[in-house]
């Protein structure tokens, strides 16, 4: 049997839908660590059947609890919105038709101030799993089952074998990478998912390199 | 290995082990968990089933836009203070199965079992019978493994999704995996434990998803009751050494094909069964919409 008993028996979560409530949570929340702006507005764009069921399902708490780092068995989440009161972040939701997008999807626009810092898209695609899609318009396809890289680079020759070759220094097994560019020779970004979680040591030598803008990182 | 029911049961026969113990074994080696982690996480998850399970007797899970609070403290209480048609254990188990379904729509803390829709059976059959025959921890333990094991073989050839095979694919197998479980705990055989996945299945055979309003409230909350009952029905004819005389695994091919075969308006979308009544349409409205 390849099925884990614990597929069956769990997850335990904050009710009612594992994929309109605890996957709701878990987007918003990869979401804000692959970008980690400081930001104190927040937007959240609801496609479809996130804009249809949403609020019966609890997304809306679910989305921002997500975005304040609670994880989806946090039984606060359905304060969320007291929470984000107290930590003066202001959100807002509206209805978007995200095109081709899977049914229960969203469009987070991060702020500071009047400023728009970024905009992720992703999906809650059942069960609690979710992608994300797009990370201010690179395109991405990151589940939050790895340990994760997102990193922002220069568009240049050796910067991908610069940051492979920290990577195995470090013996760090590569499961997945894709890399992305908006424009020749300006900027590019990387997605890598990791089979062992991610050193901090890894993350300041990285930074040192000044054609890597920023690194963002899931660790599990 | 075993990837369906009859293979699980020869295997208990061929090394003559308990239906739970091989279970555990398949875990261990697909987790490269040892067994004390392995039953120290099913621990973790039956306290979050108790504690669902009894948090809405005593206060009403009272929330925006919830259309069932109060109905299992409501429950609890006409035990306590009537004499029922079905006696404690069974008005018991239903109370448990209401909480828990009450707290999951109030967006309280719930394990999902195999689903967050149909997270109240096992816990209200499980504590229920382990409550009424004095059961110990171990017990316990080796009926929920029963009853994911269970669940796994089913998610494996059919599915535990409404949305993919109506309610008998979400509560229904929840009903089989908890009178499989209550079969463990009672002290049957791993066959009888079959028959009793096999005939709760049965009974179901069929029932479509119809949330009002696609909301996981109504009817769900009173078929978790309804499946809750139904599980230990089908346990105790087991016990008594009925057989279903279809083999389990062809029990579970059969629904996973009505699944396939209900239509889409009777898979939780909300546009059929009570869910498309007139007085449905109107409790399904209240939600805001953006």
């Amino acid at each position: 049997m390849n099925i884990s008993i614990f597929q069956v028996a769990g997850p335990v979560m904050i009710g009612p839908s594992s994929s309109h409530t605890a996957g709701a949570v878990r987007l918003a929340r990869t979401a804000s660590r692959l970008v980690n702006y400081e930001f104190d507005y927040v937007t959240f764009g609801l496609h479809a059947s996130f804009a249809e069921t949403g609020t019966g399902h609890g997304t809306d708490k679910a989305l921002v609890a997500g975005v304040l780092g609670l994880m989806e068995d946090d039984e606060n989440i359905i304060n969320a919105f007291y929470l984000a009161d107290k930590r003066n972040l202001r959100y807002k939701f509206y209805k978007i038709n995200l095109e081709g997008m899977h049914e229960n999807s969203v469009k987070i626009t991060f702020y500071k101030g009047d400023k728009q810092l970024g905009i992720v898209c992703g999906s809650s695609i059942g069960g609690g799993e979710i992608t994300i899609n797009q990370i201010d318009g690179y395109k991405t396809e990151i589940r939050d089952e790895y340990p994760t890289l997102f990193i922002r680079q220069r568009d240049k020759e050796g910067i991908i074998s610069f940051i492979t070759s920290i990577l195995s220094e470090y013996k760090i097994n590569i499961a997945t990478m894709k890399v992305s560019r908006m424009k020749k020779k300006e900027n590019a970004a990387c997605v890598i998912e990791l089979d062992e979680k991610i050193p901090e040591e890894i993350i300041y030598r990285l930074e040192q390199n000044r054609d890597i803008y920023s690194v963002n990182t899931i660790n599990m | 290995m075993y990837s369906n029911i009859k293979e699980l049961l020869i295997l208990t026969e061929k090394e003559n082990k308990s239906l739970s113990e091989i279970i555990l074994l398949n875990e261990i080696e697909l987790s490269e968990r040892n067994k004390e982690e392995i039953l120290d996480d099913m621990w973790l998850r039956y306290e979050v089933m108790v504690n669902s399970a009894n948090k809405a007797l005593f206060e009403s899970a009272d929330s925006e836009g919830n259309l069932i609070a109060g109905i299992a403290s409501n429950h609890y209480n006409y035990i306590k203070k009537s004499e029922s048609i079905c006696g404690s254990l069974i008005n018991m188990a239903m109370a448990r199965a209401l909480s828990c379904s009450e707290v999951n729509a109030s967006m309280g803390k719930i394990c999902a079992m195999p689903t967050a829709g149909s997270c109240g059976i096992v816990p209200a059959v499980i504590i229920s019978v382990a409550e009424e025959k004095n059961k110990t921890k171990e017990e316990i333990l080796k009926a929920l493994l029963v009853s994911s094991g269970i669940g796994a073989v089913i998610t494996k050839n059919a599915t535990v999704s409404g949305a993919e095979g109506g309610c008998q694919a979400e509560c229904g197998v929840a009903a089989a995996m908890a009178a499989a479980g209550a079969v463990e705990l009672y002290g049957g055989t791993p066959q009888m434990a079959a028959e009793a996945c096999g005939l709760a299945l049965i009974n179901v055979m069929g029932l479509i998803c119809d949330p009002i309003g696609g909301l996981v409230q109504i009817p769900c909350a009173q078929r978790n009751a309804s499946q809750a009952v139904n599980a230990l029905l089908s346990a105790d004819l087991a016990l008594a050494g009925m057989k279903c005389r279809i083999p389990t695994d062809e029990i579970i091919e059969a629904m996973y094909r009505v699944g396939k075969k209900l239509p889409m308006e009777l898979r939780e979308t909300a546009l059929g069964g009570i869910a498309a009544t007139k007085t449905g349409k109107m409790l399904g409205n209240f939600c805001d919409k953006y």
